[in-house]
């Protein structure tokens, strides 16, 4: 075992006889000599922690993170995580654009974001490390795979010299292990495996050395694997064993700069469970279908970010979910609208390239009122664009993507467990107030996972469908209710009530084709009043950290937790007179927006688009001036960006 | 199905608003044949969808007193296959034209007979779009002129009954516009067929296309020139009822009864359930005669059966029943 040589048999020696419950070591490196501290839980806990995983898109990257979260979030940290991968299912190995990563930001305290800056890399490659690097704070840790820095690795990742010898990284701690040989060392006894099976098993064994470092228990894992491989008994033995190695490697060796806790965070007290937000998405709808008493039908098209919201509807037949796969964006929204027709809670799902090819079809929906939920899981754009980072730039074409005059609510998830809030009030909305409704969420959120207060569908508010089972002779398929105006939803199969409805202009009172100028006047008028109205349903917007003041955060959508954040650190850091104010209902705005803008000298509005919530808000508050702020990357926001530029505004 | 016999007449079926087609329009007949097959078919008619796409054709769900929806071009089926999806127990009906369901529609037309769900297509083929005035449409003829081919179509033509077979169409029937009686006969067919059926109609636009069939459809040479083929019955045709067709090798021919020994039980016996579609495709693609009537028909899974079956067997293994099942499984922990 050639990495005891570096340290002495005694500090070695202490070190293991030092290792009892409730007690931590923290190592400090920073001298040459190491010393050794003995502290109470209490003294070294850390408030959070962010960690980030990078390797090859074939390293298993996604599956150590989120092990990780899951087993943090069990332990009862709050948890936020962020998968970013490349859009490449398999790119070449080694190479920069092949690099996937996941981050997870654990804390005590309440977690927002995936945060900021690294605490923890773990590179299991050269282009790992140098595209992940920048991202580590000065001091702090890196664990690297040796085995993987071979000549041609360095190359592919375009490193001249190798970074563990040229001092590059002389301001971080380096934590060199040889993890694949490890890895092949402690499998030799395992039969039945191959030597693919073996490599790639080593993404656990960076596992068992975090779950050492963050004093997290290995159970939880250790089940997953039994779930994962039931029928391959010998994987369960391998991938245990691999986590068990690397947990004692770092148990037992001195190579660990820092051991941290991270204690339980604060939580309001109930079931949790950590949950995805495109999962909390299709649980929305789920919830949404059994409150009303109605059918769930989707009809969707693959399209990244947004596919594993239908992988998870196709599961829950036995809710009588019926998902159709169709042969295109369009056939998903029209199959959507025929299931509206007929009497189902019918939603389609996509993301920006996809709500393009909808638009036609959704205007159809607009003209029929009938009940629809589009979900656009926003991603870079135009075009292609960027398919697997986040963006917000589909606003507007949420908005006003269609041809004519043709008014929608629009509405945005603001957090990964929020998705489940906001799809069950998108189909709330829909159901009574028999229009579509676009709900928006981004990949930042779609992806990213937290935990989730569990919410029974009892708990949840009541939908009440506008179906109407019989009406007299004197009943038009156009009859509106007086204070929603939304028109009635007779299904086919109610005798009586047969009618036809179409996408040529309605007569306001007969229903029938009308070419009418002063009916179309009308109808475009009271479709826009019918949702100007549902002002009336959604909540006051409510501001945080400040009713008044001298600066107003406003946002919308995904950027919630990285504005939280940022606000909260000025509070933190003295600020007074600085608030947020972040939207989740769009069209229609909330009915006290103008008077929250009002109380505040400032105001900017940070998107990650070029400024598209800003246009909105000035169409609609012509008198108030707005500031922006926003970035056009693929990524979230950064802490300090946001900070900096609360200050200068501020200065 | 819900099914009620011999309740209706036409006119249960006719809504009450005017039908603005062109006088002398093919659509007259294909609505009226249909508003006399309904009634036949025994369904409710509050069970009656109909579902269209753009075009003129595409106006006839409002002429139907029935449920009905007037669609965007070209996307009826997927229109339809909802609503089918959201309750099997509805007869459900797309009624579409040769440019909403080739052209535009082609997608949509391509996949839905390939799904099989149990509902009817209604192809109205006039081989020209007239709802725009007057474009060549993906049947026109090469060399048509048309106003966006004034000096002659250069796209070759399909046919509607071999795109679809291709497409795996179980069903596919050809009746001519102006044969009221064996279109009436065909929707009723239809209708009662277990799966996708679709019914071209050769349907003559008086404006832009007119006689485009006249050759085959026209009452002095039909009976020569037209073959309506009934299933297990001999491949007879001609004003004489004399020709017949018999298959020579790997072709279909034409041939006289009496001439060369030739007795009608030399003639081919039209069987249209086949699963091998390959004479099925013969029939559609000869141009004399043409073969109109019920050409496949072949009995198969319907995608709702499948649907179905996979529910019942998911429902059986699931431990979920209600959605709060789904959100308290698996891994959960408690805050105090």
């Amino acid at each position: 075992m050639s990495y005891f040589i570096r340290y002495s048999k005694d500090i070695f020696n202490k070190l293991k006889k030092g290792i009892e419950k409730g007690i931590l070591y923290y190592q400090n490196y920073n001298q040459n000599v190491m010393s050794i501290a003995k502290i109470k839980k209490s003294e070294k806990a850390l408030e959070a922690v962010v960690v980030r995983f990078a390797g090859d898109s074939g390293d298993g990257m996604q599956l150590t993170g989120s092990q990780f979260s899951d087993t943090s979030a069990m332990f009862g940290n709050d948890v936020a995580t962020f998968p970013n991968y490349p859009s490449e299912i398999r790119a070449p190995q080694g190479s920069l654009y092949g690099v996937s990563g996941f981050q997870v930001h654990i804390g005590s305290v309440e977690i927002s974001t995936p945060g900021d800056n690294v605490d923890l890399l773990v590179a299991m490659n050269p282009a790992g490390l140098k595209t992940n690097l920048h991202a580590v704070k000065p001091g702090y840790g890196i664990i690297v795979d040796t085995d993987s820095f071979t000549k041609k690795n360095l190359e592919k990742a375009h490193y001249e010299s190798n970074p563990l010898e040229d001092g590059s990284l002389d301001e971080y701690q380096v934590i060199e292990v040889s993890m694949t040989s490890l890895t092949k060392e402690a499998l030799k006894d395992v039969a039945g495996l191959d030597n693919k099976s073996i490599t790639r098993t080593k993404n656990m064994f960076a596992l068992g050395m975090v779950y050492w470092m963050y004093h997290r228990s290995r159970e939880h894992t250790i089940d997953f694997f039994r779930t994962k491989f039931k029928s391959r008994p010998e994987l369960i033995e391998a991938n245990t064993k691999v986590l068990n190695a690397g947990y004692y490697y770092s148990e037992t060796l001195e190579l660990i700069p820092n051991a941290y806790t991270v204690a339980p965070a604060k939580m309001p007290s109930g079931t949790y469970r950590i949950i995805m937000g495109n999962t909390a998405t299709a649980w929305g709808f789920l919830a949404a279908a059994e409150k009303s008493g109605l059918e769930l039908f989707l009809g969707s098209y693959p399209i990244t970010p947004a596919s594993e919201i239908l992988h998870e509807l196709v599961k829950h037949k036995h809710f009588g979910v019926k998902a159709l796969q169709a042969e295109d964006e369009i056939a998903g929204i029209s199959s959507a609208i025929g299931a509206s027709f007929a009497g189902d809670l019918a939603i389609t799902t996509t993301s920006g390239p996809g709500l393009a090819l909808k638009g036609e079809a959704l205007g159809l929906a607009v003209m029929l009122e009938l009940p629809l939920v589009v979900v656009d899981v926003q991603r870079g754009g135009p075009s292609t664009g960027l398919p697997t980072k986040t963006e917000q730039s589909d606003l507007l074409q949420a908005m006003f993507g269609r041809n004519g005059e043709s008014p929608v609510i629009v509405i945005a998830a603001s957090t990964p467990a929020n998705c489940y809030d906001y799809a069950y009030a998108a189909s709330k909305l829909a159901l009574e107030h028999m229009t579509p409704v676009i709900l928006l969420t981004d990949g930042y959120i779609a992806n990213g996972s937290a935990p989730w207060k569990i919410q029974p569908v009892a708990e949840m508010p009541d939908i009440t469908p506008r179906i109407i089972y019989g009406a007299d002779s004197q009943w038009r398929s156009y009859d509106r209710d007086k204070d929603t105006l939304a028109r009635d939803w007779a299904i086919p199969g109610t005798k009586g009530l047969e009618h036809r409805v179409g996408g040529l202009e309605k007569d306001q009172t007969t229903g029938e084709v009308s070419y009418d100028p002063e009916n179309h006047q009308y109808m475009t008028d009271i479709r826009a009043e019918k949702i100007k109205r549902v002002q009336n349903e959604i909540p006051e917007l409510q501001p945080r950290f400040a009713q008044k003041g001298d600066l107003l955060v406003v946002g919308w959508g995904g950027t919630f937790g990285t504005l939280y954040a940022a606000v909260k650190e000025m509070k933190q850091q003295g600020f007074e007179g600085i608030g947020l104010a972040h939207f989740n209902y769009i069209n229609p705005l909330p009915k006290n927006t103008a008077e929250v803008l009002r109380n505040f000298k400032k105001i900017v509005v940070c998107e990650l688009n070029s400024g598209q919530f800003a246009s909105l808000l000035r169409m609609n508050f012509e008198n108030i001036p707005f500031f922006q702020f926003n970035k056009v990357q693929g990524l979230p926001f950064g802490n300090v960006e946001l900070t900096e530029k609360f200050k200068e505004l501020l200065a | 199905m819900e099914t009620l016999e011999n309740k209706y007449t036409y006119k249960d079926f006719a809504s009450d608003q005017e039908v603005r087609w062109c006088p002398g329009c093919d659509d007259y007949v294909i609505l009226r044949a249909m508003q006399n097959a309904l009634p036949q078919v025994g369904i409710k008619k509050e069970n009656v969808v109909f579902i269209s796409g753009i075009g003129c054709s595409s106006r006839f769900p409002y002429y139907m007193d029935t449920y009905g929806m007037h669609g965007i071009h070209g996307r009826a089926p997927a229109i339809a296959s909802g609503v089918k999806l959201a309750n099997p127990e509805l007869s459900v009906w797309v009624i579409t034209g040769d440019g909403d369901a080739m052209a535009i529609g082609g997608n949509h037309f391509i996949h839905v007979l390939r799904r099989n769900l149990d509902m009817n297509i209604v192809l109205f083929n006039n081989e020209i779009y007239g709802l725009t005035k007057g474009q060549f449409s993906p049947t026109s003829l090469v060399g048509q002129r048309t106003k966006s081919s004034p000096y002659g179509n250069t796209q070759p033509p399909f046919l509607p009954g071999e795109l679809a077979i291709g497409a795996q169409a179980r069903f596919y029937a050809r009746v001519g516009g102006n044969t009221p009686k064996e279109m009436t006969q065909v929707f009723i067919e239809a209708a009662k067929f277990k799966g996708t059926s679709l019914i071209e109609v050769l349907q003559n636009c008086v404006i832009f296309n007119d006689g485009a069939f006249a050759k085959y459809t026209d009452k002095k040479v039909r009976a020569d020139k037209q073959l309506f083929v009934e299933h297990g019955k001999p491949m007879i045709f001609g004003k004489e009822r004399n020709k017949g067709l018999v298959l020579n090798g790997l072709k279909l021919e034409v041939v006289t009864l009496g001439e060369e020994g030739i007795k009608e039980s030399d003639l081919l016996i039209h069987n249209a359930k086949l699963e091998d579609p390959t004479l099925h495709q013969m029939l559609i693609r000869m141009e004399y005669p043409l073969v109109t009537g019920i050409i496949r028909r072949f009995p198969d899974v319907t995608f709702e059966e499948r649907v179905d079956d996979l529910t019942r067997k998911v429902r059986a293994d699931s431990k979920f029943t209600k959605t709060d099942d789904l959100f308290f499984s698996g891994e959960t922990y408690e805050v105090e």
